[in-house]
């Protein structure tokens, strides 16, 4: 499967023989457990194993509380709470589940930030990294929409405004939010059908974590350096790389374990903590809550989406020219997942010929502001939407872009690299020297 | 109706015209140091009960704890009392069972009844609903250390009473620091003395307010106690698996770092 010569499983017995030439899924396991990955990966390799962990803690506490979970609008606020007092563990499974999905985006953001610094979306990872972007919407659809199920303040008024965005979509927006929504507003049908999809969903992320998997094993990892193993030979390949199994595996353990310690801490001790009280009163359409505040995880793309108001320069000229079709409302849908697809176009993006930014000096720093960005931006969201917050979130908005497709397509051309190390052997020697284990 | 109601609620969002609900507004909280806080705090039981005293003969006339089986009374970890206790305690309120189409004295199997009066909110979860610490700037660093502080806000509530009333379209209004906006449509429900413990503890307003406020936190997450224990066993356990990992991979690495250092 991997470009990268390596040993291939060799059927020895009889029925390993028998099987082997019916079904190879032994070799399929040999070799995806034995991959030859880069010796000098860093820490921040680790996020991967973690996010595989994430799904799996979701899907079978989600399978569990499922059996416990009433959808529909006059008993799921009910049912959740008979989870919390009455269900054998159901306190624990129901915030292992809601923390979950923190974590799950936290781990995603640490996953995403560090391919975009080591340059893991460049050719020939594209369709990894696509494919990446694929699995983040879909994680994004199913944390909004897990968040609606337990039919508190929030899950209500967050979903009346998300799918509202859709109604913001010249001529068609309306039909489709009725759609979406089963109905005029948000109700019993628009419940039952988050709840079906919040079920249906893990399983196509997972599909697609295979499909993810399937694509840098066939290309190979990316590493710190950005540069290639030496594929010339199997000989030379072993002085690039260590089997994933059991070099890879212990060390992303260890380090998911330090995680498990942080994240136990919080689910034991802080459970609400990135909760919002609202959704402990039960949904209301009468009553709208003063804030209306998404999930922390949302919070970058919720200050783009609010950032670009009917004041901005640009909204107005795009007003303008469309004749009004494109009113601030839809102009902030657009930035919103406009933004997100900049992300995703990020391989075409970059002209760099170096890879990774370790060897880049000035795209460490933009990419530094991008952090920093994100942050802020991240931060402004949770904020209400007045000045100064406003106009700090259309800084960052614009800077998003910016980065995206002005600073990363100048950046190749003006910019003059570092020469990176000629092989991963040389960068693993160098770094050992000064006593980082595989960092 | 709704649906224009919503539409125009979403669109006032999304165009950044939510701001009108914007902070200043909010009331102040003041920190209560509660046994029941930090990784191992527990609840007190004593408190636990006066708390229970205090809701069934002041609050209970017209909230209700729909949510709270009235059994889990004697669970461990909260107030704990004996079972035949309970059973006498229930039989105080009545509650309309669908199979005798009528109204029948409660059992502990029953959960407490819900509010008397229509514009008095469920207290179940009230400990939980409410943050008594914001900020500052939106960073959530106050939550992080004093706690989300809901309990801290029920108590601010209670002892949060200027004294001051105002008339507005027929309904009194009481003004209370806590609240936000600064004015509830609540009576003081609480003047201090209001009960009297069969323990003697002082039943002075702040005192009353404080053991009413830690039994709601006990309503509003009644397996506190399991899930600090849990929590505390995972990290433990985490950390002495840890530990092993971080052994095992040192070691594990040891002699291709070795071989390459020659």
């Amino acid at each position: 499967m991997s470009g990268i010569p390596h040993d291939h499983y060799e059927p020895k017995t009889g029925i390993e023989k028998w099987l082997h030439a019916r079904l190879p899924v032994v070799g399929l396991v040999y070799d995806t457990l034995f991959i030859p990955t880069p010796k000098n990966l860093n820490w921040w390799w680790i996020w991967g194993i973690v996010l595989a962990f994430c799904l799996a803690m979701q899907i079978v506490t989600g399978i569990v509380l499922v059996m416990h979970y009433t959808p529909h609008v006059d008993y799921a606020f009910a049912s959740v709470e008979h989870i919390m007092r009455d269900v054998n563990g159901g306190h624990m499974l129901r915030y292992l589940h809601a923390n979950g999905a923190s974590l799950f985006f936290f781990a995603v953001y640490i996953h995403i930030f560090r391919g975009l610094f080591y340059g893991s979306y460049k050719a020939p990872r594209e369709v990894t990294w696509i494919i990446g972007m694929i699995i983040y919407l879909l994680m994004m659809a199913t944390g909004f929409m897990g968040y609606v199920l337990p039919w508190g303040q929030m899950s209500f008024w967050g979903a009346t405004v998300i799918t509202g965005l859709f109604g913001a979509i010249p001529l068609i927006g309306e039909p489709i939010q009725t759609w979406l929504l089963g109905g005029p507003a948000v109700d019993n049908a628009t419940l039952n059908r988050f709840f079906s999809l919040h079920y249906l969903l893990p399983f196509v992320i997972a599909g697609l974590v295979i499909v993810h998997i399937w694509a840098f094993h066939s290309t190979g990892n990316n590493n710190p350096t950005g540069v290639d193993v030496r594929k010339g030979s199997k000989a030379e390949a072993e002085k690039d790389t260590l089997p994933f199994w059991p070099y890879f595996v212990i060390k992303d353990l260890f380090a998911l374990g330090v995680v498990l310690i942080v994240f136990f801490a919080i689910v034991g001790f802080m459970p609400n903590y990135l909760g919002h009280p609202d959704n402990y009163i039960e949904a209301n359409p009468l009553a709208t809550p003063a804030h209306i505040v998404p999930e922390w995880y949302f919070l970058p793309f919720y200050a783009i989406l609010r950032a670009f108001t009917a004041d901005v320069w640009i909204v107005m000229f795009a007003n303008f020219i469309t004749g009004g079709i494109v009113t601030a409302k839809f102009f902030g849908v657009l930035a919103m997942f406009g933004a997100i697809a900049v992300m995703a176009l990020v391989p075409w993006l970059d002209t760099s010929s170096v890879r990774s930014g370790r060897y880049r000096p000035m795209f460490k720093w933009w990419y530094a502001l991008l952090l920093i960005d994100f942050v802020v931006l991240m931060w402004c969201g949770a904020m209400p939407a007045e000045p100064p917050y406003s106009t700090i979130s259309l800084i960052g908005s614009a800077y998003w872009f910016a980065y995206f497709l002005v600073i990363l397509p100048l950046l190749g051309v003006i910019e003059k690299p570092k020469t990176p190390p000629a092989t991963i052997e040389e960068d693993f020697e160098a770094h050992y020297g000064k006593g980082h284990p595989a960092e | 109706m709704i649906k224009r109601f919503t539409l125009s609620a979403a669109a006032a969002l999304v165009l950044g015209a939510g701001s009108a609900f914007a902070a200043g507004a909010e009331g102040h909280v003041h920190d209560v140091d509660f046994s029941f806080e930090g990784p191992f705090g527990a609840f007190d039981q004593n408190q636990l009960q006066r708390g229970l005293q205090i809701y069934t003969e002041v609050c209970s006339a017209c909230h209700g704890l729909r949510y709270v089986p009235i059994r889990t009374l004697s669970d461990e970890g909260g107030p704990h009392m004996p079972e035949d206790q309970i059973r006498a305690y229930a039989g105080n309120f009545e509650v309309f069972d669908p199979e005798l189409d009528d109204t029948r004295p409660a059992t502990p199997n029953d959960h407490f009844p819900g509010s008397n009066l229509a514009n008095a909110p469920d207290l179940s979860l009230m400990a939980k609903a409410r943050a008594g610490f914001h900020g500052p700037y939106g960073t959530g660093i106050n939550q992080f250390v004093n706690g989300i502080g809901g309990p801290e806000y029920i108590v601010s509530i209670l002892t949060g009473y200027t004294g001051e009333t105002r008339e507005q379209a027929g309904t009194t209004f009481y003004e209370n620091k806590a609240f936000p906006g600064g004015w509830i449509a609540m009576a003081p429900p609480l003047a201090g003395e209001d009960v009297e413990f069969a323990d003697e503890h002082s039943n002075e307003l702040h005192h009353e307010a404080e053991d009413v406020a830690a039994f709601l936190m006990w309503a509003a997450e009644p397996k506190m106690m399991a899930r600090k224990h849990a929590g505390f066993a995972a990290v433990v356990f985490l950390i002495i698996l840890t530990s092993l990992l971080y052994l095992t991979n040192k070691a594990l690495w040891a002699p291709h770092k070795k071989k390459l250092k020659a």
